[in-house]
């Protein structure tokens, strides 16, 4: 789409007031001429206010927070105090520290969790997305993708909530004790992963596995069927294919899914919380929470610097691979 | 590329599981909200109660928070779509420097994590931000959540619009043009009835993007301030509350995913221009 968008004429060339002299005169054609004649002008007044909003409230508000890291917090007021030190950034990055390392050995932990809940959406995505673009009927295409889909405005916490009671074991205080008496799976296949680090996986993969899905399908959507055919009558078998054409050319797409399916994961905090009853320092997001609330807020600020780091290392990278035109 | 039958077959079988996959866990939780028990054991399909819901349009807590969260999606949606559309018309109008990053700031706030965000701006809007002429602070409230949402919800209205003003052909501006409608007219007679659907579509995205929102609401509504997530993550775990919560959920899902719907079936209109 991004593609198209760079060849398409522009607008300003299709000027209304450009060589076209023999048209009446009209009251407002000194204006449209002043502003069709300034493009900066034209820029100034449609993207000025939402690059304002986004600069000052969003931009703003992130170098906020690492300017946030850099001082201490005053222990008697609890609060973040005028004093500069680096001692959070420290708290935060110095690996010589075994008290550190083991915050960002959690933080590794999380960055695992977050590649295998992309690796598994993925792994569910494509063969959902190529049933539907290349084998389904016609008529039914749009109806299954538009389901898969639907499922992602249902609410986050709905969600996390709904998985809480699929995967509840019986026993505790929600559910009697007893083999089988437990939540949906317990009792319907006396099977559940319980709450721990399988049922978050599992919860956030059914999170931000539309996220995936679609791009692949617009993807696939995109290719012609003649290209496959081709490779085809050229005596790919389908695997050959799939690895040499399909794929190659699917890569800006999954590039696109997969920075919600990362980076969404790596900051998530809910779900451990909704999946993982008691055991608090599963995921970074929520030891991130939990120091916020110590109070510590300065420290909370610097933990952030992490997540944050990585994701954009992650976004830069992605937007390589052409991620951003099939956002 | 041809594939065998037992290949497409398995296909469909695997579509069909995650079709599965995505749409039991929304049934079950229905399904508990009219459970005669009051715990998220899995009851069968025995019993029936509307007891729950009953209660639940009774109890006031959920219908206040329920009352915040569409005061605040409905105004944030409203500055986002001034927002977006602003941005799509100077994205597909206008040639200028640093075209790509503007695309990657919108998106930013909803691809970075939402605990980032959240911290973020409560730490911008517990702070007193003294500019030299004027100092003050933003608190927190209906205002500061309507400004943390806004900001994540203009991405959505502007790919909608985008979407529709790149599909759009040209040629019609440049025939409205020919016709000698000047610069105004054009808007108001093409681009705007060509946006509309879209409009609409982003709209209703925003909003229920805003209305179901939780990570970055813990963070920017400041204590007291509750909306429908905020209510329901603070009730799941205590046991006398589980039924309602499942009532809320349910009622989140029955009112979010047909207006989803609707919005999918608006934004796919207009292909024909």
């Amino acid at each position: 789409m991004g593609e198209r968008l760079e060849h398409a004429p522009n607008l300003t060339e299709i000027d209304l007031t450009d060589g076209r002299a023999s048209e009446p005169s009209h009251p407002f054609r000194g204006v449209n001429r002043a502003f069709h004649g300034r493009r900066r002008l034209g820029v100034a007044s449609t993207l000025g206010l939402p690059l304002a909003w986004m600069l000052l409230v969003y931009i703003g508000s992130l170098l906020l927070l690492v300017v946030s890291s850099l001082y201490a917090l005053d222990t008697t007021t609890q609060k973040p105090s005028d004093t500069f030190t680096l001692d959070n950034l420290r708290a935060t990055f110095d690996v010589t520290d075994p008290a550190v390392r083991s915050t960002i050995w959690v933080f590794i932990r999380t960055v695992g969790v977050a590649l295998t809940v992309t690796v598994i959406c993925f792994l569910i995505a494509l063969p959902v997305a190529f049933f539907v673009s290349k084998v389904a009927w016609r008529w039914a295409r749009r109806g299954i993708i538009v389901a898969m889909i639907m499922p992602l405005w249902a609410g986050y916490l709905v969600k996390g909530y709904a998985w809480r009671a699929m995967v509840a074991p019986s026993g505790g205080k929600f559910a009697a004790a007893g083999k089988g008496s437990g939540g949906f799976l317990d009792s319907t296949f006396s099977w559940t992963p319980g709450y721990g680090s399988v049922a978050i996986i599992v919860t956030l993969v059914y999170f931000w596995l539309p996220y995936m899905v679609l791009p692949i399908y617009a993807g696939l959507d995109r290719m012609p069927p003649s290209l496959l055919d081709a490779a085809g009558d050229l005596g790919a078998r389908p695997m050959r294919t799939f690895r040499s054409v399909v794929m190659p050319l699917l890569k800006p797409a999954i590039a696109a899914g997969s920075i919600f399916t990362f980076s969404l994961t790596l900051g998530d905090y809910i779900v451990p919380q909704l999946v993982n009853n008691g055991k608090q320092k599963f995921m970074f997001g929520t030891l991130i929470n939990s120091t916020l609330g110590a109070p510590n807020q300065p420290l909370a600020a610097a933990y952030t610097l992490w997540p944050l780091l990585i994701v954009i290392l992650y976004l830069f990278a992605m937007k390589r691979m052409g991620a951003f035109e099939n956002l | 590329m041809k594939l065998s039958l037992p290949a497409r077959a398995t296909l469909c079988v695997f579509t069909v599981l995650a079709l599965i996959f995505m749409y039991l866990p929304l049934v079950v939780v229905a399904r508990l909200s009219f459970n005669p028990q009051k715990s998220v054991a899995w009851p069968g399909w025995r019993g029936f109660t509307l007891d729950w819901w009953h209660k639940a349009w009774q109890a006031d807590a959920p219908r206040e928070a329920l009352i915040n969260s569409c005061k605040v999606a409905f105004a944030s949606m409203l500055i986002a779509l001034v927002l977006g559309t602003l941005a799509a018309m100077a994205m597909t109008r206008f040639r200028f420097f640093g075209k790509n990053a503007v695309s990657f700031l919108l998106v930013l706030p909803i691809a970075l994590p939402g605990i980032v965000t959240g911290i973020a701006l409560q730490n911008t809007f517990s702070r007193t931000i003294d500019l030299g002429i004027v100092s003050f602070r933003v608190g927190f409230g209906f205002h500061s959540l309507i400004i943390a949402h806004a900001t994540f919800c203009v991405v959505v209205a502007y790919n909608n619009v985008v979407a529709r003003l790149r599909r759009s052909s040209p040629n019609l501006l440049e025939a409205s043009a020919d016709l000698g409608a000047h610069g105004s007219q054009t808007f108001r007679l093409i681009t705007f009835p060509l946006m509309r659907s879209a409009l609409v579509a982003g709209g209703i995205l925003a909003f229920a993007l805003s209305f179901d929102e939780i990570v970055v609401t813990t963070f920017t509504a400041g204590s007291g301030f509750q909306t429908l997530p905020v209510w329901i993550f603070s009730n799941f775990s205590r046991p006398n509350n589980v039924p309602l919560v499942n009532v809320m959920a349910t009622f989140v899902m029955v009112v979010s995913i047909p207006l989803a719907w609707l919005a999918q079936r608006l934004s796919e209109g207009g292909d024909t221009v």
